[in-house]
């Protein structure tokens, strides 16, 4: 193979006419990329929690729902779901709803719907972890709170959320990695994200192995900041005494 | 609101069928080359060559810190020159499926040996002393003591990860290979069904997967009962 090296195409102007060069495409990739990861995350983890509260409350109801959110949304493939939101939800929503919908911007749709799928399913997981992780808590830790007068919300508030989560901080860092590299599905419905660009620049440029290996390289930096922040979470709400600090 | 045409999903059975076919294929191979290819990294992993031991670690980590669909670009659209000559494929072989094994194959080969090498590790020592004390060679210790137990230990997790392997390969639509999902959206977008395409497509997946995993449970539980 003769293949001609060429890492100057980076800092070409783009051929699209826009004042950009192709490195500049990339690093707004890059941070569609990790706002997506951000959002998704942050949505996930608030309804990981309430379904993974509702998987171990005591109510029938409220555990049936959450079992059926999880056996959904682990048991159909990742890009599925992002096909289901994008092109079936605002088909089955209303009418007036879904016409509202369409009307919004490509860009902000995509943005939405990738937030949505990766932060419904990647909750699924985190639904799951949770539910493991107080289970696994002594039984004693529920029976005192509520022998202490603590309604139950308030004895999952107080008592047992708090050393779950520190509990689950390993399995909560590896689902941040995870939600990462799946944002790059979101790709396939349209959003120009860090995989996508990827992509534009072997189009534009034929020159990709440039292009792949800077991507790739992103990706990478992505995952160590990642590592480095929920370390430093794991810093701030360890308490001295538990887990072997 | 819309209605469900069920003339059009039976009329378009052969694709979907043809398309279920490429999944199955991609699963197998991916499960097969992946274990064997795990095996081999795990039993690295622990060896104590520190040069072979390095060489697992840095795979494992750089397999696992790209994106599936970053890695199926560069497979399908980097490295097919490579892959002919590799294989020494015939011109109409289908770049786009050997690109899909082949990704599949090395980044699942990475879990499965950190599930192997999990297995191999959670094992007590003394079966290792044992198996030494009976003059048994590295080799022959492996294969015969330490391997099957750890295959056993871990067999619920390495089920698990089977099924997620099947799921994943959905993700071949990034590289145009016509496996079952890439089928149904193409049905869907040349008649116009789209939205019943993927709620077919996602209805399978969903009662394939969620029965699997309802067995590997059973399996467990089977496994706890011993």
């Amino acid at each position: 193979m003769s293949y001609k090296w060429n890492w100057g195409v980076l800092l070409d102007p783009v051929v699209t006419g826009e004042n950009a060069t192709y490195l500049e495409w990339i690093v707004h990739g890059f941070f569609i990329t990790l706002g997506l990861t951000l959002c998704a995350w942050t949505l996930a983890l608030v309804v990981g929690t309430v379904f993974g509260v509702m998987r171990t409350w005591p109510n029938r109801f409220g555990q049936a729902i959450g079992t059926a959110y999880v056996s959904i949304f682990r048991n159909v493939p990742l890009i599925v779901q992002f096909f289901v939101w994008y092109f079936v939800v605002p088909e089955i929503l209303p009418a007036a709803i879904g016409d509202w919908i369409k009307g919004v911007k490509p860009n902000v749709q995509f943005f939405v719907v990738s937030v949505l799928a990766l932060g419904m399913y990647t909750g699924s997981r985190i639904c799951e972890q949770l539910r493991a992780g107080i289970q696994a808590l002594p039984r004693g830790q529920r029976q005192a709170g509520l022998a202490m007068g603590f309604s139950t919300a308030q004895t999952y508030g107080h008592v047992m959320l708090p050393q779950v989560f520190r509990h689950i901080m390993p399995p909560l860092t590896s689902e941040f990695l995870i939600i990462s590299k799946n944002s790059a599905i979101a790709s396939t419905i349209g959003l120009l994200e860090l995989s996508r660009q990827a992509q534009q620049l072997v189009d534009f440029t034929a020159q990709p192995y440039e292009s792949f290996i800077v991507v790739t390289l992103a990706y990478v930096l992505l995952n160590f900041l990642i590592l480095r922040f929920m370390a430093w979470i794991n810093n701030r709400i360890s308490l001295p005494g538990l887990m072997g600090h | 609101m819309f209605d469900f045409d069920w003339q059009a999903l039976i009329a378009s059975r052969h694709i979907l069928a043809a398309g279920a076919w490429i999944t199955l294929q991609v699963t197998l191979v991916a499960i097969a080359c992946g274990v064997v290819w795990g095996t081999v990294l795990a039993l690295c992993a622990v060896s104590a060559i520190k040069p072979l031991a390095l060489f697992a670690k840095a795979y494992v980590a750089l397999f696992r810190s790209i994106p599936l669909v970053m890695l199926l670009l560069w497979f399908f659209l980097i490295v097919p020159q490579l892959l002919k000559a590799v294989f020494d494929l015939s011109p109409t072989v289908d770049i786009r499926l050997v690109s899909a094994m082949v990704a599949f194959s090395m980044l699942e080969a990475a879990f499965f040996s950190e599930i192997i090498r999990a297995g191999i590790l959670g094992l007590s020592r003394g079966q290792f002393l044992a198996a030494r004390s009976l003059g048994m060679t590295t080799v022959q210790m492996m294969r015969y003591i330490i391997l099957p137990q750890a295959f056993k230990a871990m067999l619920p997790i390495l089920l698990t990860q089977c099924i997620v392997i099947f799921q994943d390969t959905s993700l071949v639509y990034v590289i145009a290979l016509g496996d079952f999902f890439r089928n149904a959206v193409s049905l869907g977008e040349r008649d116009g069904t789209l939205v019943q395409m993927l709620l077919f497509a996602g209805l399978v997946y969903w009662l394939i997967c969620s029965t699997l995993s309802a067995s590997v449970k059973l399996v467990q539980q089977r496994m706890q009962h011993d």
